[in-house]
């Protein structure tokens, strides 16, 4: 037979070895070194996507659109805090750091979550004027490393955030590569310009939820009561650690899923450790509603908030609030088209750029360039996120008055359906078209 | 002289009153009856005031501290100190774990032992032992300089930056990037002001230094097997 007429075997990648896998082993290989990047997990797992709104029914009445009232206020820290957070909407700006960040893009998230009616978070490097100046309400971030800590700015602070963790590596402290070590960056951190800073994995004078009650005591203490204490977590183990938090004393609980983002580690820890937000939500909500304190401790909820829609599954899932990390540095121009060549010259394209800790980061958000920095400007950057947050809160009333609630936390369980069976098992509600919710009901 | 019984006293009216004072206030001399190991006493203080807490200290006395100082006459839980600011704090007897932590200012005076990881973090602050230290002290610490008379634990000084160690004794080990150093008349300086300044019965030639060998500032892959 002619060998020429004889149908080819159509070449065949492999699964296990995909082209994207063979490059990071020859990157490996070439370097010695682990992958490092900024962001979330990438790979897929099951989210919010995978849960639809009931909406309403001979049942359920819905609210007129334009006419109801869906009220998005929130209080945050009223368990102890003589002078607890209210918020207009239930969307808050996460910790994200100077030194990881510009200063232009801390001053425009102050900008636009000011203009908002929500809260901006400090991170690890210290409180700086500018997000201090921009922000009407900030939440202090109080972590191992403690650099910039200090009694003045708790007392400056609204509230006062102890991170045992975040959903990027739970386990894991942070990274910041000596490129981005300048000047103004090491003063803060009190370390030496150009070095790669590495910040602690545990607080250095406390171990456990005994000593962590006593922690919260004196920061307490030194802020006369005043302040409302956030504990935030990872998504570890969410119900023992929601319900240690409580136990502590937290005020409010912060629950970061593995999708929620980190400004530098290795990629082996976002995408092999920590559950997915969806995963989490319930364990805590229950671990809330087991001590007596849903809704007396709120649970804020990150880690993969990109529209209304997620917001509302959120707080119907028993989130009291939400909070936005990656999508807001979006929101800012992160990752956007306009950059496309810059980004195409670092080897990467659009909406796949994450090495923030290089500190070249085109749309000048995640850099201490001066020249890059230059490109964000905060006045326009803060207008573009306080449009974003109004469009999630928009988004998340729709939902709402769709399933007759007149305020957002007003959603509950029981108007979600899961698309798929993991989605089901890890949400709580039951798989559409079924009243099977795995692990709870029967077939 | 004021007097407070925390027999009688809640520690929020404690503290509250303390953090109260003004930086003029002629109420500068303050006794703490009672601590009988409290937590969280004589925290957040911003004033010139002298505070002698008569006993024992649970966690965190004298948390945050600025300006102030805090005598203990027994000996203090775990945190004593951490983050000072500025001021003095003086145990007479010993302290527990993390005492100094992350302190950024200041002097911390230990006339007894010091527990493990005394001086963690440490970023700016001034602490001096008269006794022992415990394992992983100045872990990680970043500027300031601690002082030992007696003897230093396991792996001390790993991971830390710019913070200078001297130690009177013997060292069980170092910890990573931690070496001795050369003994310069500026360090000498050094010693002799904190020994001074703390009343600690001692000579700056009696001690060796220690500090960072600045080889883990910036990873390298063959540092790797270091931690």
């Amino acid at each position: 037979m002619d060998s020429k007429k004889i149908p080819q075997t159509v070449p065949r990648q492999s699964w296990t070895f995909s082209n994207e896998v063979n490059a990071e082993i020859r990157r490996a290989a070439a370097t010695g070194i682990y992958d490092i990047r900024g962001g979330g997990a990438k790979r897929r797992v099951p989210h919010f996507e995978d849960l639809l709104f009931l909406g309403a029914s001979i049942s359920r009445y819905p609210l007129e659109g334009y006419r109801e009232k869906c009220a998005t206020d929130v209080v945050l820290g009223a368990r102890f805090a003589k002078k607890p957070i209210h918020l207009k909407i239930p969307v808050t700006i996460a910790g994200m750091s100077f030194g990881a960040l510009s200063a232009p893009a801390k001053e425009a998230l102050g900008r636009g979550a000011t203009l908002a009616g929500t809260s901006t978070t400090t991170g690890d490097g210290g409180m700086t004027e500018e997000e201090r100046g921009h922000s009407e309400t900030l939440v202090y971030q109080y972590l191992p490393s403690r650099y910039g800590m200090n009694p003045d700015d708790l007392r400056r602070a609204d509230a006062i955030e102890i991170v045992v963790g975040q959903g990027a590596k739970p386990g894991g402290g942070g990274m910041l590569l000596g490129q981005k070590i300048t000047d103004r960056v090491a003063e803060m951190r009190n370390l030496p310009v150009g070095i790669d800073q590495r910040s602690a994995c545990r607080h250095p004078d406390w171990t456990g939820p005994d000593d962590l009650e006593i922690k919260i005591l004196e920061l307490r203490e030194i802020t006369g009561w005043e302040k409302p204490i956030y504990v935030k977590i990872g998504g570890a183990r969410p119900y023992y650690d929601t319900a240690l938090a409580v136990k502590a004393g937290a005020d409010v609980v912060v629950l970061d899923g593995m999708q929620g983002g980190t400004a530098a580690t290795q990629d082996v820890f976002i995408e092999h450790v920590g559950q997915p937000t969806l995963a989490c939500i319930r364990p805590a909500v229950k671990a809330l509603q087991d001590l007596g304190m849903h809704r007396t401790v709120q649970l804020i909820v990150s880690g993969g908030i990109r529209t209304g829609a997620d917001v509302a599954k959120a707080l119907a899932l028993g989130a009291d609030a939400v909070a936005i990390g990656t999508a807001a540095l979006v929101a800012l121009g992160d990752n956007d088209p306009h950059w496309e060549d810059e980004y195409r010259k670092l080897g990467t394209t659009t909406g796949a750029y994450d090495d923030w800790h290089e500190g070249r980061d085109p749309a000048g958000i995640t850099t201490q360039d001066p020249e890059l920095m230059k490109r964000l400007d905060p006045i326009e950057g803060g207008r573009r996120l306080r449009n974003y947050l109004a469009v999630l809160t928009l988004e998340c009333q729709t939902i709402a008055r769709a399933c007759g609630k007149s305020h957002v936390h007003n959603l509950e369980p029981e108007d979600l359906c899961a698309l798929t069976i993991e989605a089901a098992a890890m949400a709580g509600v039951p798989l559409a078209g079924t009243d099977w919710i795995p692990g709870k009901t029967g077939f | 002289m004021q007097t407070i019984d925390m027999a009688t006293t809640p520690l929020r009216e404690l503290n509250a009153t303390l953090q109260a004072q003004a930086k003029q206030t002629n109420q500068t001399v303050w006794e703490i009856a009672n601590p009988k190991g409290a937590h969280a006493i004589a925290v957040g203080l911003d004033a010139p005031i002298e505070v002698t807490v008569k006993g024992s200290t649970g966690y965190y006395c004298a948390g945050m501290n600025k300006q102030a100082t805090v005598k203990v006459t027994g000996s203090a839980g775990p945190g004593v100190a951490e983050n000072m600011m500025s001021g003095t704090v003086i145990i007479d007897g010993d302290a527990s774990q993390y005492a100094g932590a992350t302190g950024q200012g200041g002097l911390l005076v230990i006339k007894g032992n010091a527990s493990s990881r005394c001086g963690i973090s440490m970023k700016g602050i001034d602490i001096v032992v008269f006794g022992n230290i415990g394992h992983m002290s100045a872990f990680m610490a970043q500027s300031g300089n601690l002082v030992v008379l007696g003897d230093a634990g396991e792996a001390l000084g790993d991971s830390l930056y710019e913070a200078r160690l001297f130690v009177r004794g013997s060292v069980k080990s170092l910890g990573a990037d931690c070496i001795e150093k050369e003994m310069r008349p500026e360090h000498i300086a050094i010693l002799q002001d904190l020994l001074d300044r703390s009343g600690a019965p001692a000579k700056p030639e009696e001690f060796r230094r220690y500090g960072s060998a600045r080889t883990l500032y910036n990873f390298h892959v063959d540092n790797a097997a270091a931690y």
